[in-house]
This record gives structure tokens, C-alpha cells and sequence, in this order.
């Protein structure tokens, strides 16, 4: 991603990743924290037992609104996310997807109802071509505002909440999915109880100002750390969760990338609203019929992590391949590999015995549900 | 220990013990690396060309290749590492040695940099 002939942009938290002392990589045009002197493995443990905190300031933050009123705004996202926008009461967030026309899929994005218009979370890779796609396809009617000045943090963990109350009594009382704008010292805290790490925890949009002195109150406290993305990483694909351009993209459709759970049925066939987004008729076919392959996890029955690309194969001598890994690693709360990628729908049931090249040899890999590590959201 | 260790650009370390060359990765590598989840070490009794890739070294966020320093044949590996690979984390230089190979002529290590010249080489 990263682009060497242009300058990496930083977040506002650029100068506390470096006085945490982080190792700061390229990033999806930014110059972002992989990691701190804890190191991946310990950091992706801590946030399992106490509390990480995550910069996601890269990720673009967009906010959609309409003279015309919600229900207008809503039926006009839904036109490019085949998912239940209207449905969505204020205060609450959902995952979604914008689809192509063949199907595909251009970003994965969560949007909440903040009672006023729609506020989107996009992936940092995607945010251009995003806003760029929603200016193109929403009629008149909707502004789209990227909104660059606040930064955007996560704080994941079982103690999350414990963590930030002490700044946000109120975010005690949110559910998993609420997403709510919370006025302290006439300072605006956007807040949703959510994350990407299969833990409970916190999205915490706040004035780009304030963000240093935000998270430096927060990784004083006990139980918090700052964790890299590197980390991230490890959680969400322990977690199940797909990482855009890799375990899902334009080449794959909802149906086949496991995700068909984020179109509700209101937008599928005999739904009120059935279909009316790109690529639709694919998409509904295969809501109906099945897809022929499927994106599945993966265990590794020995101790080789399977990384991004690696092969798979119907047995240990087959010759053709049946389809690849799009994301693995080590998990260090599964103590084992653990990998995710696409199969055959025939093959994609867990159990499954199939095969990974890996330096020339065909090693066994076993089929298995996901997440590989229990996740504990506060529904 | 100073003086008959030698260090490679790859970051290995070379020592000789008893006509053989012990190998493994300097603490700086290990650094790098971070966390080390497993390793996969080559066959005793391997024959190998310099830069052959010969040990697989895997941490939590990506894996990397471990170069043969010189010509020779693997003649012993440190199999409990493959056991214990965060051991590389925390005695590098020491108990998770990798590999001792016998090499043609002990003199080829002379072309390695010395400790204070790895020093500024990763400084």
C-alpha cells in the first residue's frame, strides 16, 4: 500500500506512539504503531485479559446527513449497502458492506443512526475510493463530510469498560452495537461499544486536540496498554473478522466471504425492500442457491503458522488447487496456527482434512468454525 | 567469548567449537523478530550452498528465512528449540544456537565482521 513517492501522513497521536516508544511502519498511507516495546505477542494477550488501546485515526470517518429526514438518507445508503439501513433505530451501529456491480465487495464499513444523519467508519485503504463512491452514487439530496478533525481510538478488553468510565461514566450503560454522541465539558465524545479484536470494548471518536491527552490518561491507568497494529491483527483473525483486501475484495461476494449474516432480510429476496444494490442479482441467486466456494477457517495441525497465499489442496498428492489462505498466523491466545481462507462449498464443512503447500511439502489442515477464540461482547 | 565469534550482514552469529561452526541469530535480530513461534531447522546430515535457505524462523506477525553462512554440511541441530522457539527471545546468542556445520576450511570465517564491527554495522 505504501507509496514511497508520497509523503506518509500521521495521525494526531503521531508524537505519543513515539514517546511510548512504538515502531512506527507504513500503513495504508500513514505512518502507524505496529508495535510497542511490549511486543505482539504480549500486547495481543493483554488486551484478552485487561485493556488495549488502539489508534485508528487512519480509518476514514464519514458523516452522511439529508434536509429530506432519515428515512429519505437511508433508503439512499441503501441503494449502494445491501443491508438494513432503515431498520437501524439512533443510537444504534451495524456492520455493512458496499458491493460492486458484480458482486464484489469495495470496502466493508460500520454505520451507526446518530438520530441526525449516518456516521460510517471505513477502512483507511478504501476511505478515497469510498467517499469518492458515495459522492458519485447518493443523490443530491445527501452531503457526504469526511470528517478530518477528530481522531478516532479503540479501547478493547475485558477491563474496557472499567477503563474508560472513568472518563465516560455513561458508556456503562451502552450494549455491544449501541452507538451513541455523549457531551462532556462541552467537549462531543462519539462513542460505540464495539471494536475489532472479538472482546468487548470501545470505538471512541473525539476532537483530533484532545486526542493525545485522552490517551495518555488512559494507558496511565493500571489496567491499560497501548497496543500496535500488529496485534490488531492477531486479534481480529483470532476473532474470525476479515481483514478488507485480503480475506475479502472485489473478487469475492458476501455470499462466498462468510458474511452473509450482514444483509438482513428485508433486503433479500421477498424481503419489503429485496435487492436494489449493486450486483444484486448475483448476490440474492446466491443467498438463495449457495456460492461454490466459501471463505472458512483453517487450523493447522502442526506448529507452522500458514501465512497469506499459501495453496490448499484436496489431499497430500492432488495437483490442482482448491483455493488459498488469505489470512493466517500464529494465535497466541489459541497457543496454535490459526488461518482463514476460501474452499470449495463441498469442502467448506468444519472437519474437513485438506492440505497446505508450505515450502514444498503438503501439510494437513483441519476445516473449523470460527472465532478460534471465544468472543465477549456485552450484548 | 569476543574473540573467536564471528557475525554475518544476515545478522547471524558463527562460533567455532571443536573444528565445527555453531550458528544462530544475534540479539539484535531476535529483537527485530520479536516473539518466535516456531522454527523448523534442517535435516542433520545436509548438505548446503552458502545463502541456502536453511532454518525457518516464524514470529507472530511474519516469517523469515535463515541463510547458511558458508558451503558445508549440517552435522547437528538443537532440536529442543523447536520445542521451546521462544527461547530465541531470550538466549539468542546462548542455548538457541541453531545449527553447527562443518565447514571445508575454518580460515573462510575470517571474512566476517568481528564483534565491534557488527556493532557499528547495525548502529
Amino acid at each position: 500500500m505504501s507509496d514511497h513517492a508520497t509523503a506518509l501522513m500521521r495521525t494526531p497521536l503521531y508524537e505519543f506512539h513515539i514517546a511510548q516508544g512504538a515502531k512506527m511502519v507504513p500503513f495504508a498511507g500513514y505512518e502507524m504503531p505496529v508495535q510497542y516495546p511490549m511486543g505482539v505477542m504480549k500486547e495481543h494477550l493483554h488486551t484478552r485479559a485487561g485493556a488495549g488501546l488502539f489508534d485508528v485515526s487512519h480509518m476514514g470517518q464519514v458523516m452522511l446527513s439529508s434536509p429530506e429526514g432519515f428515512e429519505a438518507l437511508a433508503l439512499a445508503l441503501e441503494c449502494i449497502v445491501p443491508v438494513d439501513v432503515l431498520g437501524l433505530a439512533p443510537g444504534r451501529q451495524r456492520y455493512g458492506i458496499f458491493t460492486d456491480e458484480t458482486g464484489g465487495i469495495l470496502d466493508d464499513l460500520m454505520i451507526s443512526n446518530t438520530g441526525d444523519g449516518l456516521f460510517l467508519v471505513v477502512n483507511a485503504a478504501c476511505k478515497v475510493e469510498d467517499i469518492a463512491h458515495l459522492n458519485a452514487t447518493l443523490p443530491d439530496h445527501v452531503t457526504v463530510t469526511e470528517i478530518t478533525d477528530r481522531a478516532l481510538l479503540a479501547l478493547q478488553g475485558p477491563m474496557a469498560e472499567a477503563a474508560l468510565a472513568r472518563l465516560v461514566p455513561q458508556v456503562t450503560e451502552l450494549k455491544f452495537m449501541d452507538s451513541v454522541r455523549i457531551t462532556i465539558d462541552h467537549v462531543e465524545w462519539w462513542i460505540s461499544r464495539s471494536g475489532y479484536t472479538g472482546e468487548d470494548g470501545f470505538e471512541i471518536s473525539i476532537p483530533a486536540a484532545l486526542a493525545t491527552d485522552v490517551a495518555e490518561k488512559l494507558v496511565a491507568m493500571e489496567e491499560v496498554e497501548p497496543i500496535g497494529l500488529g496485534a490488531r491483527d492477531s486479534l481480529r483473525l483470532e476473532a474470525g473478522l476479515c481483514l478488507y483486501g485480503h480475506d475479502i475484495d472485489t473478487t469475492t461476494s458476501p455470499v462466498e466471504g462468510n458474511i452473509a449474516w450482514a444483509i438482513q432480510k428485508v433486503r433479500r429476496s421477498g424481503g419489503a425492500r429485496e435487492g436494489g444494490f449493486p450486483g444484486a442479482d448475483r448476490i440474492l441467486s446466491e443467498l438463495h442457491n449457495g456460492a461454490e466456494r466459501k471463505r472458512v477457517g483453517l487450523l493447522p495441525q502442526g506448529r507452522a503458522p500458514m501465512r497469506e497465499g499459501t495453496p490448499l489442496f484436496a489431499t497430500a498428492e492432488s495437483d490442482d488447487q482448491i483455493g488459498e489462505i488469505t489470512s493466517g498466523g500464529f494465535g497466541p491466545s489459541a497457543q496454535c496456527p490459526v488461518a482463514m481462507g476460501y474452499l470449495p462449498t463441498e469442502l467448506a464443512t468444519n472437519g474437513t482434512e485438506i492440505f497446505a503447500e508450505l515450502r514444498g511439502k503438503r501439510l494437513p489442515v483441519t476445516v473449523a468454525p470460527m472465532p478460534f477464540h471465544a468472543t465477549s461482547y456485552k450484548r | 567469548m569476543a574473540a573467536d565469534i564471528k557475525f554475518t550482514e544476515e545478522h547471524e552469529w558463527l562460533r567455532v567449537e571443536d573444528d565445527l561452526i555453531v550458528v544462530g541469530i544475534t540479539e539484535h535480530a531476535a529483537e527485530q523478530l520479536g516473539d518466535v513461534v516456531f522454527i523448523e531447522l534442517p535435516e542433520e546430515g545436509t548438505t548446503v550452498s552458502k545463502d541456502d535457505e536453511v532454518v525457518v524462523i516464524e514470529s507472530v506477525k511474519a516469517a523469515s528465512d535463515i541463510l547458511a553462512p558458508l558451503d558445508g554440511e549440517i552435522v547437528e541441530v538443537n532440536d529442543p528449540l523447536t520445542e521451546d522457539p521462544g527461547k530465541v527471545g531470550e538466549d539468542p546468542m546462548g542455548d538457541a544456537w541453531f545449527f553447527k556445520m562443518k565447514i571445508e576450511d575454518l580460515s573462510a570465517l575470517d571474512d566476517f565482521m568481528s564483534e565491534a564491527e557488527y556493532k557499528d554495522f547495525i548502529s
